[in-house]
């Protein structure tokens, strides 16, 4: 993967290396039957992950340039770009790119903006605290087609569905017997599925940021506060500046995790009403229309815009790294 | 980068509670508690309504309002396991359990020895092999899932147990080599090589001082390691059918609306959620380094 060599090379200083192996003087043979032995314990798990990781890509890449339908296997081929051209024309495929951009920023930043909030409030010392972060991390715990499940049938639902229900309760209180009960999917099916996957993973961010506040030195805050700094301004120059990291890591790890998102989408709404996301729609097209050449070429787009999140969030590791190193 | 970052090494943790600095407005605090518990209610609430609901008759949990003080019944969990519905969810069940905890063992059988291999005695360029493990975790599973497809059918493998196995295994492999990496990071080397040096057998080694130090960590990795190959949909459900599927498919079958069956779904949606809730209190300490693949402590 050349994403990694660039992100491994590209970091700047190197974290403290350990002592290099020792180079017994006679070198040569000892030396390289030396370094084997380190490697050995290594080996397995590196072999596996190329063979199963990395080769499964390369198949897809080749693909992605062939005409290949399961349909119709006598037209198999060469395609050039043609696939890539009917993904990046296709109204539907341009659709799905915009959803996967949507769902995925929407997600993650009310996700990232919420859990801090909530980390903040978690930082401070309360009556139950250690509870009510058990109640937070709860979402989190819940597998994901359940959640989804669980926001589409029991919450969602028009008819019977804790929101209208809620509503109708609160309108009763008033002595009205007409609530209003939107049909929340159909109504606004993109955010249907945002608020179950926001409701899933501020918890995620909240914990990421908590353990950043958590980091924090707080003799230096003490002696801002001794020196007559406000919150506020502790906040903005101290809590802030060293939050950015983490508020980077959960951000990036956060859009990895969505871009990626099909649970939601398959059981939210299948698809329809205008929600399906890449993940969705290359699923649709091999599973499905069995469409191999195109499918693929939607994989290699899906692998791009991960590669360009990747290159960041894998910088913004790397500088964690060093400094856990460092320490 | 800030100026306080750069201040030499900081605690990893924070002192005892004790120590935070006192909120100068007894009452501002007070509120911001109370904010603070009224928003972990507001999220447990869907999964509260969940438990609720399961426990409610179906005739009970599709009403409008919500009638919450409805007698309590067994009837959702008794339908969902095929009382008078016919279903049985115990075969996915069993397939997601293989399928985690066989895959959760193989992982640490190649991730530990991999681990020692990038801390206690770290081959050269290991940061760039911990970058390499890391970016195969980012790439999206949907782009190789074709080929893996067309394998598994070449093969023979479709809907097949072991399939789902091998891909766990790799799915969760960065995961783990980064947090037993960061596990045995803690290892005090010098000691290690005090004691044989001492003469200390390498099995009193292992079990004074490093077995302290990574047996948390191994339980740690395992839990995550199982809840993320216990969520799993998107492989499961394009490589089984109807012998290897495994829960996360199971509830597939509860996308479409079918009459009165909320009870039943909510029964459903805890029962497999279960587990997950189990292994994630179990590693809640943990629970962030693993999500964020040890970057975070």
């Amino acid at each position: 993967m050349s994403t990694t060599l660039e992100a491994g090379r590209g970091r700047g200083q190197q974290p403290p290396t350990p002592p290099p192996p020792p180079s017994p003087p006679a070198g040569g043979a000892l030396r390289r039957s030396a370094d084997w032995a380190r490697r050995a314990p290594l080996l397995p798990a590196l072999v596996f992950t190329i063979i199963v990781t990395q080769l499964p890509f390369v198949v897809t890449l080749i693909v992605s340039f062939m005409d290949w339908n399961a349909y119709y296997p006598d037209e198999r081929g060469f395609a050039g770009l043609r696939n890539y051209a009917s993904v990046l024309t296709d109204v539907n495929m341009r659709r799905a790119i915009l959803v996967t951009v949507v769902l995925t920023a929407v997600v993650v930043l009310v996700s990232l903006l919420l859990g801090m909030g909530i980390a903040l409030l978690l930082d401070r010392k309360f009556r139950g605290r250690g509870v009510v972060r058990t109640m937070m991390i709860t979402p989190f715990l819940i597998v994901p087609v359940a959640a989804a499940l669980l926001w589409k049938h029991a919450l969602f639902n028009p008819e019977y569905g804790l929101l209208n229900g809620m509503l109708t309760t609160v309108w009763r209180l008033f002595g009205s017997d007409s609530p209003p009960q939107p049909d929340w999917i159909t109504a606004a099916p993109l955010v249907s599925v945002e608020v179950a996957l926001i409701w899933q993973w501020t918890p995620f961010m909240m914990l990421i940021l908590l353990a950043g506040l958590q980091s924090r030195p707080l003799d230096v805050i003490e002696a801002a506060h001794i020196d007559g700094a406000t919150n506020w301004q502790i906040f903005r120059y101290m809590t802030f500046p060293h939050l950015r990291r983490y508020l980077e890591l959960g951000g990036l790890l956060g859009s990895i995790y969505i871009v990626q998102n099909f649970d939601a989408v398959f059981t939210i709404t299948s698809g329809g009403l205008g929600t399906a996301n890449l993940p969705y729609v290359i699923y649709q097209t091999f599973y499905q229309a069995h469409d191999y050449g195109r499918a693929s070429a939607a994989g290699v787009v899906v692998v791009i815009g991960t590669i360009a999140i990747a290159t960041f969030a894998l910088r913004t590791v790397s500088t964690l790294f060093q400094e856990e190193n460092a320490r | 980068m800030s100026s306080i970052t750069d201040i030499g090494p900081v605690p990893a943790t924070r002192t005892p509670e004790g120590e935070e600095r006192e909120p100068r407005k007894p009452r501002a605090g007070a509120l911001l508690g109370l904010a603070a518990w009224l928003i972990g209610f507001l999220f447990v609430v869907p999964v509260l309504w969940m438990v609720l609901t399961s426990l409610h008759s179906e005739e009970d949990a599709a009403t409008n309002p919500p009638s919450i003080l409805a007698p309590l019944t067994l009837d959702g969990y008794q339908s969902f396991f095929g009382v008078g519905t016919g279903a049985n969810p115990w075969p996915s069940l069993l397939n997601s359990l293989t399928a985690s905890v066989i895959s959760t063992i193989v992982v640490l059988v190649l991730a530990i020895p991999a681990a020692y291999a990038l801390s206690i005695k770290p081959v050269r360029k290991w940061t760039d092999v911990m970058f390499f493990f890391l970016s195969t975790r980012m790439l999206p599973i949907v782009a190789g899932l074709l080929p893996i497809y067309l394998f598994a059918q070449w093969s023979g493998l479709l809907d097949n147990i072991w399939l789902l196995i091998v891909l766990y295994t790799a799915m969760n492999l960065p995961i783990a080599v980064w947090m037993m990496r960061s596990f045995l990071a803690e290892v005090p080397v010098e000691i290690l090589e005090a004691a044989s040096m001492d003469g200390a057998g390498l099995l009193l080694t292992l079990r004074r001082v490093v077995a302290p130090i990574v047996l948390p960590g191994i339980a740690a990795t395992s839990l995550i390691c199982f809840i993320f190959s216990w969520n799993e949909l998107l492989l499961a459900r394009t490589l089984t059918g109807t012998v290897a599927q495994t829960a996360p498919g199971y509830l597939t079958g509860f996308v479409t609306s079918q009459g009165l069956f909320l009870a039943q779904v909510c029964a459903a949606a805890f029962v497999v959620s279960l587990p997950v809730l189990i292994a994630g209190f179990a590693a809640q300490d943990k629970l962030v380094q693993g999500l964020s693949l040890g970057a975070v402590k």
